[in-house]
C-alpha cells in the first residue's frame, strides 16, 4: 500500500490541544509540510507566543523558544542574529500580533529581520475565554465587548497586511483563509513561498491567516467557517499586498 | 602590562564587554548611559559582532532572551527607568535559566526622575526586580576601573550559573573619566569555545535522526509540581551562589573599630575619604564595601562586628534599602545609623566626617 498522506517530520507526535473547528492544526500542518518540503527543519528554531498555541513548543519538532506576549519578534530578532545560519519563524495570534506586541511587529518588520511571521487571526482572545481582540469586529461580541464591539468608543479592528505593507524592508506579506479546502491550498502555497524566501534570506515574511475560534465564538465548528467567510473575509481581504520576488525575478 | 587610557565609565565597560566576547548588544538610549549604546554602534561593527538599536527597552531584553537561548554572550544597558522596563525580560530570562549580562546606570527616581547619580535601584536589583521567585547576581563598581572589570566577570559567572548578571553602577560612575587598563581580548576561537559549552541546552542546527532532539527556550510549566521543581533547582544555583559567589572589600578594617560602615558604589568612594580623614584625628573607623549585592556578605559583616564597635552606619544615595540587609546581617546587637541623599543629590565626605563625629 502507498502512502500519500502522513505526519510531516516537523511536527511531534504530540496530541494537539486544540478544540474542535480550531484553525490552529491546519496551519501548524501546513508550516511543518513547508518545513519539510524545504528541508529546514534540523536549522529552524521558532518561537511560540502567549495565546492558544503557548504549547506550539511541543507540536513543532525543531527548536522552539517560547516568547512573553507580544515579544515573540524581538526574540526572533535576536535568535536571527546570534545565528544567522538558522532559519527562524514566529507563530503568533492577534492579541499577542496586534495588541501588547504592536511595535515589535512594526519594528521587526521595519528592519526587515529575516525571518517568517505566521499570524492567526480569529478576532478575539481565545486561551483567556474569548476577550476582544484588535480585530474584533464592529457590533462583534465577546466577553469584554458584551455590547457588540463598539467602533466609535474603541476603534475598529487593525488590519497587520495592511499596516505592514507600507514599510519599505518587508519582502511578502500575504493573508491567506483557512476556511475552505481551496483556501487551504493556496495557504499551503504561501505559507511554502515565505519559509523558501526565508530560507534564501530574502528578507522580511508575514503570513497572515483568517482563522475560527468556534468556542468562543459560541458556535458549532461549521458554522464559525460559514460565519468567518461572510464576516471577516469582507473586512480581511485576501491576498498578496507585497511581494518583492515579482521585481526582483521580473515576473 | 598593557597601557592605561582616560575613559567613561559608560565607555569603558562597553569596551570591556566587546574583550569578554560579547557579540550581541541590544538596547535604547537613555541618560546617563548613552555612552556605552553609542560606543558599541561604533565599536560592535568592527569586531563582526551585532549591534541594535531596539525599539524600547521591552525589545531589548527580548533580543537578549533571544540571542541567550542561542548561548551567545549578549548584554544590554539601560538606566533606571530603562531597567523597569527590562524586568519583564529578566524574569523570563531567569525562569528559563539562560546567561545574560544587564548594566544599569543607576539615576535619581522614582518615576522619570532626574540624570544624576543615585542608588534608589537597590531593592529592584537585590530582590529580583520583576515578577516571580528568582535573583540576579549584582555586582556594584565603585571606580570606572572596576566597573570595567564587571564585565569579564558578569559574563563568567553569567555562563557558569545561567543566571542574570546584573552590574548596578550610577551616573557618577558612567559619567567619570578614568584611568583604565584593560585585560587582553578574547580572540574568536575563544569566543566560540565559550559559546560551545551551553550546546546541551542552547538552540543551534540539530543532527537528523535517528538522535534527533530539539532544543525548549522556556519558563512555562502549567503542571504546579513539575513548576515546584523547577523553581526549586533554582533556589539550589542561588544556594551554591551566596555560598561561592560572595565578593567584598574591607576597608580600614581592625580591632579598634569603634564604628563600622557599609557602603557600596560610589557611596563608598566618598566614606573612604572621610575614613582617611578621621584617621587623621586618631579615629578608627572601618568599612565594608559589598561588591556583591546579592548574595550580600552577611558573614563580613558579622565578623568586622566586635566589641568596639559601637555603632554600625549605612551609607546610600537613596532613603534607606541596604540597611535592610545590613540589619539582617547585625541581628539586632547594635542600632544601625544612616545618612542618606536622594534625588541624586550625593553627600560630601565632610557630610559623612561630620555624621560619624556625631555619633561616635
Amino acid at each position: 500500500m502507498e502512502i500519500i498522506a502522513t505526519r510531516p517530520k516537523s511536527l511531534t507526535k504530540a496530541q494537539f490541544t486544540y478544540c474542535p473547528g480550531c484553525t490552529h492544526g491546519i496551519s501548524h500542518r501546513l508550516i511543518a509540510e513547508a518545513m519539510d518540503e524545504l528541508g529546514m527543519r534540523n536549522k529552524t528554531m521558532g518561537v511560540c507566543p502567549v495565546g492558544c498555541s503557548v504549547l506550539a513548543y511541543n507540536f513543532f519538532d525543531c527548536d522552539m523558544a517560547e516568547a512573553a506576549h507580544g515579544r515573540a519578534p524581538a526574540l526572533a530578532t535576536g535568535m536571527k542574529r546570534a545565528r544567522p545560519d538558522m532559519h527562524v519563524f514566529t507563530y503568533q495570534g492577534d492579541g499577542d500580533l496586534l495588541a501588547i506586541g504592536t511595535a515589535e511587529i512594526v519594528h521587526a518588520a521595519n528592519r526587515g529581520e529575516h525571518f517568517s511571521v505566521f499570524f492567526v487571526n480569529n478576532a478575539i482572545y481565545g486561551m483567556t475565554g474569548g476577550q476582544m481582540a484588535p480585530t474584533t469586529l464592529p457590533g462583534m461580541k465577546t466577553t469584554t465587548s458584551p455590547y457588540g464591539r463598539d467602533e466609535k468608543d474603541i476603534g475598529y479592528p487593525i488590519r497587520a497586511c495592511e499596516l505592514l505593507a507600507t514599510l519599505e524592508a518587508p519582502y511578502y506579506i500575504e493573508r491567506v483563509s483557512l476556511l475552505s479546502p481551496q483556501h487551504v491550498i493556496k495557504a499551503k502555497k504561501a505559507v511554502y513561498k515565505a519559509l523558501k524566501f526565508n530560507k534564501e534570506e530574502r528578507g522580511f515574511t508575514f503570513i497572515e491567516f483568517v482563522s475560527t475560534c468556534p468556542t468562543n465564538w459560541g458556535f458549532e465548528p461549521m458554522k464559525a467557517f460559514e460565519w468567518a467567510k461572510e464576516n471577516m473575509l469582507p473586512f480581511f481581504k485576501l491576498g498578496v499586498f507585497k511581494d518583492k520576488s515579482i521585481e526582483e525575478e521580473g515576473k | 602590562m598593557a597601557d592605561k587610557v582616560l575613559m567613561k565609565g559608560n565607555e569603558a565597560i562597553a569596551e570591556a564587554a566587546l574583550r569578554a566576547g560579547c557579540r550581541l548588544y541590544f538596547a535604547y538610549p537613555i541618560t546617563p548611559q548613552s555612552e556605552l549604546i553609542e560606543y558599541m554602534s561604533k565599536m560592535m561593527p568592527k569586531v563582526g559582532g551585532t549591534f541594535v538599536q531596539s525599539e524600547s527597552e521591552i525589545a531589548a531584553i527580548n533580543m537578549v532572551y533571544g540571542a541567550s537561548g542561542c548561548g551567545k554572550r549578549v548584554m544590554t544597558s539601560s538606566s533606571s527607568p530603562g531597567i523597569s522596563l527590562k524586568q519583564e525580560g529578566i524574569s523570563y530570562i531567569s525562569g528559563a535559566s539562560l546567561p545574560a549580562v544587564v548594566v544599569n546606570v543607576v539615576r535619581g527616581g522614582p518615576g522619570l526622575g532626574d540624570i544624576q547619580p543615585a542608588q534608589g535601584d537597590y531593592y529592584q536589583a537585590t530582590r529580583g526586580g520583576g515578577h516571580g521567585d528568582y535573583r540576579n547576581i549584582v555586582l556594584a563598581p565603585s571606580t570606572v576601573q572596576e566597573f570595567a572589570d564587571m564585565a569579564p566577570l558578569a559574563f563568567d559567572l553569567a555562563d557558569k550559573y545561567r543566571i542574570v548578571v546584573l552590574i548596578l553602577s550610577d551616573g557618577l560612575i558612567g559619567q567619570m573619566m578614568e584611568p583604565v587598563e584593560f585585560q587582553p581580548a578574547k580572540t574568536e576561537e575563544e569566543i566560540e569555545k565559550l559559546g560551545k559549552q551551553h550546546e546541551s541546552w542552547c538552540m543551534h542546527p540539530n543532527e537528523d535522526e535517528p538522535n534527533h532532539h530539539h532544543h525548549i527556550i522556556n519558563s512555562l510549566e502549567l503542571d504546579p509540581n513539575v513548576l515546584s521543581d523547577l523553581v526549586l533547582n533554582l533556589e539550589k544555583k542561588y544556594i551554591e551562589i551566596e555560598k561561592t559567589e560572595i565578593r567584598f572589600e574591607e576597608y580600614n578594617i581592625s580591632p579598634d573599630n569603634e564604628i563600622l560602615c557599609v557602603a557600596y558604589g560610589t557611596a563608598a568612594r566618598i566614606t573612604k575619604s572621610a575614613i582617611e580623614e578621621l584617621k587623621k584625628e586618631g579615629k578608627s573607623i572601618g568599612l565594608i564595601r559589598p561588591i556583591t549585592l546579592w548574595p550580600f556578605p552577611t558573614e563580613a559583616i558579622k565578623q568586622a562586628f566586635n566589641q568596639n564597635v559601637k555603632k554600625i552606619l549605612t551609607l546610600e544615595l537613596n532613603l534607606g534599602q541596604m540597611i535592610d540587609d545590613v540589619r539582617l546581617a547585625i541581628e539586632g546587637k547594635v542600632p544601625v545609623d544612616f545618612i542618606g541623599r536622594v534625588g541624586g543629590l550625593v553627600f560630601s565626605p565632610e557630610e559623612v566626617k561630620t555624621k560619624i563625629e556625631e555619633i561616635l
